[in-house]
């Protein structure tokens, strides 16, 4: 078997083992109604993971995410209550500039020959920085348009519900995963995870792709911050904390390689889900503090960073002779 | 020079200089098609620079280069490789995590409805590699291949893309006998095809068992090219090291060898794949040298010794007693120094001043928690300083700023300032200028008549006759000969480095 795909295999074997320990001491857990809430609390996350999946795959890190989206859902709640423009006007409007920040910062990168570190942890200074100085409040979306879009679902089996962000999600992914499998981009993001001299004297545009990633990266924090605002109708620029720190893990936990080059978009969403998971079942005991997410999510991170090197050294030693 | 049709890459007078250095000096360069010319030379000698100016690694300063007759100035290798010259090197440059097909396919993947058609981009890969005999799961990461398959996967996508002139540099260093035998068949049916291949390799043998022509370079000059049949095997050593066999030889010797105790010794000490076992003895203020061509197993002799590399065979004694010598650490508590080959790699630390490189080795004999004062230290480097008169305007000077001669000699003197009696020195002259040299070597002749006891690997072999009191002949990873007294010649360590691998080195 090809061994690239074994840490994809232990994150799904992980997850529906937890699953079915969870399920077993509270069936309810296997309701769609769980499983339908899982998709949508988790939407901003995942579609965040995905980005944070491109710019790990590429050998870089993102540490603005966070930030991005509490920026976008803020600069969302200004907009639509001084200005009268539509909803989707706005949408747009943070759509371009979360996308132009991530180029910004990939150009950095590329062009100074900065670490992804210090310039993303820059941006989320920057973008945190923006987002207080357009309001230091929690301000409440009231718009009618917002009710509209959250009008939309489809309904499961069961009572469960799949909203238009948790649908949005799961598109995400698919796309992210065509992007990642199926295009000359996606393998040139692969090809700078596994060594960006080697990639450029292969003919890999390495600017190009670098600023691309970062991009992508910036759209979809942007993209996660308009779910963000939908899934709290509100923007507060003190929001989601620490949450390229959770996409991270994540995309650790979903087998990808954190110096680059390894990995699948496909195994951020078992993560993210991994995550969720963790938070249901904290909710339904009822009686364990929610800092034991934190203490979970930990370990199987320390657990997952043990085995990634372990598969390393056991190919390094098992190198087949054709 | 030969104009024939059939010459597909030629350089003329190609010239490249470094500050401070030429690095090519006007050097002739004309590949055949259908040929293997391999490119020899001691390191230093040029070849990789010269490789560098035919891929547009580097821009050469003058010179021309003709690909089919037109003049062509590649801006870089994917320039290069655009007009048909692919190099492969000997550290695979393709990318371990992708599959062997992305790897052959980057950049120019078949594509259906803009997304890339991984089946068809499978069988053409599969199709690819058929052509040098090669079946294999093409969907497989590449690092989950021997070196071997990854050099042919690199020689075929070099072909595909290029075409016209491959350049193999060193590409057999890694691959053991039956692998190097397979990528010579893939070599001969690439010049059967009529591609121009340069061959660039230490192993003799190798060079007389696939190359058509041989060109050999030392110290950038362009010493000569020659049909490989008609060259022996002598005079092409003769050629890399530069000694005319009829030189007078220098019957002067600082020191005869010395007939006191022998203080270190080595019984069948060596590593599996780095140096078959060896035996050497050393004396007390004796200098013994190594010679033998690049990669013939000198640095890894120096390693061995002081416990960079673990010894898998062997006994090490100093002194009567028998000891472990399982890291620098180690050798260093059993009394030995080193002076690496490359000291910018592995000796200076460049942006420490002066002061703290030669402190560091007495610092980390004594341990960290007895850290030499400050004004110890300036003592100690002020010593040196005078001693090996390093030339500099102060101590706490960056040492990255001072030539190299003047590194070496503070090398040096960070290994003597730990007092050692036995000094390893690898390549102690090498890349310093003339003056330095002489002063080196006067040093070597004052440390042995202080009774200290030196090792030194040296391919300046007029320099090793003159203060070695032993030689030791290294070939093919393994000790071949051993010359003493008046046996140490020029000529006598060039037989036996040219001595090829069936007979007996004779003294």
């Amino acid at each position: 078997m090809n061994q690239k795909y074994l840490p994809l295999i232990a994150t799904i074997l992980i997850f529906i083992v937890s699953y079915a320990m969870c399920a077993l001491q509270y069936p309810n857990m296997l309701s769609t109604r769980v499983i339908g809430n899982l998709l949508t609390d988790n939407a901003f996350l995942g579609i965040a993971a995905v980005g944070m999946t491109f710019v790990i795959l590429s050998g870089g890190i993102d540490l603005s995410i966070g930030s991005v989206i509490a920026f976008t859902g803020i600069f969302l709640a200004v907009m639509l209550e001084t200005t009268s423009i539509h909803p989707l006007l706005a949408f747009v409007l943070a759509l371009l500039i979360t996308t132009a920040f991530g180029a910004i910062m990939g150009a950095i990168i590329h062009y100074l020959e900065m670490p992804a570190f210090i310039v993303t942890l820059a941006g989320m200074f920057l973008a945190r920085g923006m987002a207080f100085v357009l309001s230091i409040d929690s301000i409440p979306v009231r718009h009618e348009f917002y009710g509209t879009l959250k009008s939309f679902y489809y309904k499961l089996p069961g009572g469960g519900r799949i909203t238009l962000i948790g649908g949005l999600m799961l598109l995400v992914f698919a796309v992210g995963i065509i992007i990642a499998q199926r295009t000359r981009f996606g393998t040139n993001v692969y090809a700078l995870g596994g060594g960006p001299q080697t990639a450029a004297l292969m003919g890999v545009p390495v600017a190009r792709t670098t600023i691309l990633i970062y991009a992508l990266s910036g759209f979809l924090a942007g993209l996660s911050g308009i779910v963000y605002s939908l899934y709290t109708s509100a923007g507060y620029s003190l929001a989601t904390v620490g949450v390229e720190l959770d996409a991270i893990a994540a995309v650790v936990i979903g087998g990808t390689l954190l110096t680059g080059g390894a990995g699948f978009v496909g195994g951020t969403l078992i993560g993210v889900l991994i995550q969720g998971l963790i938070q249901t079942y904290i909710t339904f005991d009822g009686s364990l503090s929610s800092w034991w997410t934190k203490i979970l999510i930990g370990a199987l991170l320390f657990a997952f960073i043990l085995m990634q090197k372990g598969i390393l050294f056991v190919s390094r030693r098992g190198r087949s002779y054709a | 020079m030969m104009q024939s049709n059939d010459e597909i890459l030629s350089a003329t007078a190609i010239v490249k200089r470094f500050p401070g250095a030429i690095a090519l000096d006007h050097v002739n360069f004309s590949l055949r098609r259908g040929e293997v010319h391999a490119l020899l030379g001691e390191n230093g000698a040029g070849k990789s620079t010269l490789i560098k100016c035919m891929t547009g690694a580097y821009r050469r300063d003058e010179g021309s280069l003709r690909l089919d007759g037109v003049e062509i100035d590649p801006r870089d290798p994917l320039d290069a490789q655009s007009l048909g010259i692919g190099t492969v090197y000997q550290e695979v440059n393709l990318l371990g995590n992708l599959s062997v097909a992305e790897n052959l396919f980057l950049g120019r993947q078949p594509r259906r409805f803009g997304l890339v058609n991984t089946r068809e981009m499978n069988r053409q890969a599969r199709a690819l590699l058929a052509n040098y005999g090669m079946d294999i799961n093409v969907s497989r990461s590449l690092d989950s291949y021997s070196v071997a398959v990854q050099q042919v996967v690199a020689i075929a996508r070099a072909v595909d893309l290029s075409g016209k002139v491959l350049i193999l540099d060193e590409p057999t260093a890694s691959l053991d006998a039956q692998e190097v035998e397979m990528l010579f068949r893939i070599v001969r049916g690439l010049k059967a095809k009529g591609l121009g291949v340069v061959f660039i390799t230490h192993f003799l043998e190798q060079v007389y068992a696939l190359s058509d022509r041989i060109t050999v370079l030392r110290n950038g000059q362009f010493i000569g090219t020659r049909e490989t049949a008609s060259l022996p095997r002598k005079d092409l050593v003769t050629m890399m090291l530069g000694h005319e066999l009829a030189d007078a030889e220098k019957e002067l010797r600082a020191h005869q060898p010395d007939s006191g105790n022998v203080r270190f010794e080595f019984n069948g000490y060596g590593k599996a794949g780095k140096i078959k076992p060896f035996d050497l003895s050393v004396r007390k203020g004796e200098v013994v040298g190594i010679a033998g061509l690049l990669g013939s197993g000198r640095t890894e002799t120096a390693q061995l010794l002081f416990g960079v590399d673990k010894p898998d065979s062997g006994t090490a004694t100093v002194a009567g007693k028998t000891v472990s010598l399982n890291s620098p650490r180690a050798a260093i508590n059993e009394g030995f120094g080193f002076c690496p080959e490359d000291r910018k790699i592995e000796g200076i630390i460049g942006d420490l001043s002066i002061r703290e490189n030669i402190a560091l080795a007495l610092q980390a004999r004594r341990g960290w928690a007895r850290p030499l004062s400050r004004s110890e230290q300036i003592a100690l480097a002020d010593r040196y300083i005078k001693a090996l008169d390093i030339r500099t305007t102060d101590r706490e000077k960056p040492i990255k700023l001072l030539s190299g001669g003047n590194q070496q000699k503070a090398i040096l003197a960070r290994w003597l300032a730990t007092n050692p009696q036995f000094l390893i020195l690898d390549e102690p002259t090498r890349g310093i200028d003339v003056g330095a040299h002489a002063e080196i070597i006067r040093l070597i002749e004052d440390l042995c008549a202080q009774g200290m006891s030196l090792l030194v690997i040296s391919s300046e072999l007029e320099e090793l006759v003159a203060y070695s009191s032993r030689i030791l002949v290294l070939r093919d990873r393994e000790h071949v000969a051993e010359l003493t007294g008046g046996a140490i010649t020029t000529q006598n360590i060039v037989n036996a480095i040219a001595a090829s691998g069936s007979e007996k080195a004779v003294q």
